[in-house]
């Protein structure tokens, strides 16, 4: 999977968690990694998709993967890989079922207290 | 290695709201060369929790952290040391280094305890996926309460009590929800967009999460070198420690400054 701007690279991109590694393919230890939070990831031109941060919109890290396919699954992967999305997930599925069942299900796990459960509204 | 520094470096000192912060003392680890140990000792931290993520600064003000942890392949446990109230992370991959880290009493030693030992990232996906079946159950008990076929009448009614029969906004709107871009600032973006009612697709299928680490592996454009397989590069010994070992050294100008000290005492002291 090729990065540029400047520069068509081919290299091997590997999503853990919330962190985008690239290796040179040859290699098992990673050349370089992207922290995958407060990010946007666009769909630019065929194939091709491109990462951008919050704090610096203009500057795109841009993949070109093989196939538009690839790409759309990239794109979609990226989109959910930031621990801000799944928290998110979290407190969205918590209010929805308290909502319908009338119970915390956070309650089970001993967790409902802590901070980063709650709703954006009420946290701090 | 390279890493979005930018960006990382903002994400911790950015006005998100951190899962735990407070002042805790690290344990400078030193060479295991060191001729003359000179006995363990600590430094003061301003430790920020924020996602999967544990950064420490030098100061609370300080505009970059000096290290970052990164919570994945880790236990936090109590530990033996000479220090009241010190803990441990530690990871699954012998070779990484260990983090013993000293609070300031019991109750805020337990607090980073609670908090540390559940920031995984997987943790959190575990989490997330139990709440998905659970909601998906409840959807489909209160289907199965509704004798009557579906009307117009009863999908309004449905809107009311499910407030979002789609679930989709959450994949449907990956300009404000996706990986925080513009979002957190503006606060309660889920629940409110939960209750919008145009996606009304009947639909109760949550959003998939991001698979577990099998699909990203091995997508190199062109036919790859001969023998490079994805199969090839999942070696037992997991690489993905490796890879945030590396995250972990990536910062340690700490550990540089200190070695490159004691390099020069050495040579100081042997003619």
């Amino acid at each position: 999977l090729p990065r540029v701007p400047a520069v068509l690279k081919k290299r091997l991109v590997k999503l853990v968690v919330n962190f985008l590694f690239y290796f040179r393919t040859d290699e098992a230890e990673p050349i370089g990694a992207l922290l995958l939070e407060h990010c946007k990831i666009t769909k630019e031109e065929e194939n091709v998709f491109s990462i951008s941060f919050i704090e610096e919109p203009e500057r795109k890290y841009c993949f070109e993967c093989a196939t538009e396919e690839q790409c759309q699954e990239w794109v979609e992967a990226l989109r959910r890989a930031s621990y801000e999305f799944l928290r998110r997930s979290l407190i969205f599925y918590r209010n929805e079922i308290q909502k319908m069942t009338g119970k915390d299900p956070l309650e089970q796990y001993g967790i409902s207290e802590e901070a980063r459960f709650q709703l954006a509204t009420q946290r701090q | 290695m390279k890493l979005n520094e930018r960006s990382v470096a903002h994400y911790a000192t950015c006005d998100s709201p951190a899962d735990h912060a407070g002042f805790l003392r690290k344990r400078v680890e030193r060479h295991h060369h060191h001729a003359h140990h000179h006995g363990t000792s600590y430094q003061r931290r301003w430790f920020v929790l924020k996602g999967n993520l544990l950064f420490y600064f030098e100061e609370r003000e300080s505009r970059e952290p000096v290290g970052l942890v990164v919570l994945e392949g880790c236990t936090v446990e109590l530990c033996e040391a000479a220090e009241e109230f010190a803990f441990a992370i530690r990871f699954d991959d012998a070779g990484a280094r260990a983090y013993v880290l000293v609070a300031d009493g019991q109750a805020a030693m337990e607090a980073w305890v609670k908090a540390l030992s559940r920031a995984s990232f997987d943790y959190m996906r575990l989490v997330v996926r139990e709440l998905e079946k659970q909601l998906e159950e409840a959807c489909k008990s209160l289907a199965a309460c509704r004798k009557s076929p579906q009307r117009s009448s009863s999908s309004s009614g449905r809107k009311r009590h499910l407030s979002n029969p789609a679930l989709q906004p959450l994949q449907e709107k990956p300009t404000t929800l996706e990986n925080g871009y513009s979002t957190w600032s503006s606060g309660g973006c889920v629940a409110s967009g939960v209750t919008c009612s145009d996606h009304d697709g009947g639909q109760t299928k949550p959003p998939p999460l991001p698979p577990r680490r099998r699909s990203a592996a091995g997508s190199a454009t062109g036919s790859p070198a001969p023998g490079l397989s994805p199969a090839m590069l999942e070696c037992p010994v997991s690489p993905e420690t490796i890879c945030f070992s590396k995250l972990h050294n990536w910062y340690g100008q700490e550990i540089a400054v200190l070695r490159r000290e004691w390099q020069e005492r050495q040579k100081r002291g042997h003619p």
